[in-house]
């Protein structure tokens, strides 16, 4: 029987585990990756809607937010690919905004699990994208302001596109809220599906400690926001302070602990890199 | 055959350069050159070459991509081969840096061009409709057939139109 030396393990990984998984340049690629993941997943599921929206101009505005979240995605993504490669030895592949986004698996993937879940109704569509937004808003607000030059500057750029999704989803959330009887029925029961996937967003996990977010803040915010424009769409708020038992918040996106859609939606985006390694046009 | 290889010291350079970017278009928006768009940032000469610096209307916008390319053949056309394209994102891009110029050809070329930033929120400026200049128009959608284009219509002439957003 061959003797079993633990170093030789790493010849059976592939590249992309060795380097990414935990990426190295430690906490700040780390949150970088996690920004572009949920950006590219939530991208990934509007751009299902390509064809599909309940009509031309709406099919049009939420492929137009699709394709900024893609924008934003890929300023993170070349920026993590840029720390990655700083503080990886001459001899590993460097890192492209390209390999971080296809190259990657299930459990290297840092998004967000709201950003996953099925598109479901354009009611639930809307909802995922009214609640990400929001915070979306106030997280690059604070990024903006932050310590590091690179996020901040990508925090200020895409601020201007996430005020108009606010703008859009808050739009629609009335519209459908305070609509018909069905309408309603069905942004009630988008609210159930939802709302235990807002959790996560305002609890911090390693590598956000030291970015200087203010979670608590985050989350007065935008549940303050919310709030208003739920109640205004005559919906109920279902963070509210009664007597009810408190929701069980989903969490793990953060660390790569995702939900049963993720492989699927991977399997759609990376299959042409993975088939034809890389194949350009 | 000589081949003039330019140097990169003097000003009036910098000036040529400046003007063969006004030859650049925006690929969506043919009738804007780059520097009406206001992405052109800055030009730098130095000993190895030129430095331009861009800045991206919208993350995602497709058009960026083919704007570095046309910048850089632009520049190889006229024999300077050592360019440098440089993107930054801060500060960001606004339409407040469209030139005048430029606004009064989106507006001939049938786009509503965008209102001043501080007039943005204000209802004393309307939207004047491109075709028969009617200011009673009104949005259909805030996402048009670009990312930098919301949709309006006109309620006298009916015709539906392009308004590049204010951003």
């Amino acid at each position: 029987m061959q003797d079993f030396n633990p170093s030789d393990n790493n010849k059976y990984f592939r590249k992309s585990e060795i380097s990414a998984f935990p990426p190295s340049g430690g906490g700040v690629a780390a949150f970088t990756l996690h920004l572009a993941d949920t950006n590219l997943i939530l991208a990934q599921r509007n751009a299902e809607w390509c064809a599909h929206g309940p009509i031309l101009e709406q099919d049009i505005a939420i492929t137009n937010i699709s394709l900024d979240l893609i924008g934003q995605a890929r300023n993170f993504y070349q920026y993590a690919a840029q720390i990655i490669n700083q503080s990886t030895d001459q001899f590993t592949n460097p890192a492209t905004e390209d390999s971080l986004a296809y190259l990657r698996t299930e459990r290297e993937f840092k998004n967000l699990l709201i950003t996953e879940l099925p598109n479901g109704d354009w009611a639930q569509t809307i909802l995922r994208q009214f609640f990400y937004s929001v915070y979306q808003y106030g997280l690059y607000e604070q990024l903006q302001r932050g310590s590091d030059a690179q996020l901040a500057a990508i925090a200020e750029k895409s601020i201007k596109e996430t005020t108009y999704h606010v703008k859009w989803s808050s739009e629609w959330v009335l519209r459908l809220g305070d609509g018909t009887d069905e309408s309603n029925e069905r942004m009630q029961k988008a609210l159930q599906n939802t709302w235990a996937y807002t959790g996560e967003m305002f609890m911090p996990v390693d590598y956000e400690m030291a970015t200087g977010i203010d979670f608590i803040l985050l989350k007065d915010e935008w549940e303050k926001k919310v709030r208003t424009v739920l109640e205004e769409a005559t919906l109920t708020y279902p963070g509210g302070t009664g007597n009810e038992k408190p929701i069980f918040m989903q969490t793990g996106g953060k660390t790569g602990v995702h939900t049963e859609h993720m492989g699927f939606i991977l399997a759609d985006l990376q299959y042409l890199q993975r088939t034809y390694p890389g194949a350009n046009w | 055959m000589s081949i003039t290889i330019p140097t990169y010291t003097s000003s009036t350079q910098e000036k040529d350069i400046w003007k063969l970017l006004e030859a650049v278009c925006d690929p969506e928006v043919p009738v804007l050159s780059i520097l009406d768009l206001g992405i052109v940032r800055d030009v730098k000469l130095n000993d190895n070459g030129i430095e331009i610096i861009i800045t991206p209307t919208y993350s995602g916008c497709p058009a960026m991509d083919a704007i570095s390319m046309d910048i850089r053949l632009k520049m190889i056309e006229h024999g300077h081969k050592n360019v440098k394209i440089t993107t930054i994102l801060s500060p960001a891009w606004t339409t407040d840096w469209m030139s005048e110029a430029g606004k009064r050809k989106l507006l001939e070329y049938g786009i509503a061009p965008p209102r001043l930033l501080a007039d943005r929120e204000t209802t004393a400026h309307h939207i004047e409709c491109p075709q028969c200049h009617s200011s009673n128009t009104k949005l259909l959608s805030q996402f048009g057939s670009t990312a930098c284009k919301a949709l309006y219509q006109c309620s006298d002439c009916k015709e539906p139109f392009d308004y590049f957003k204010c951003h």
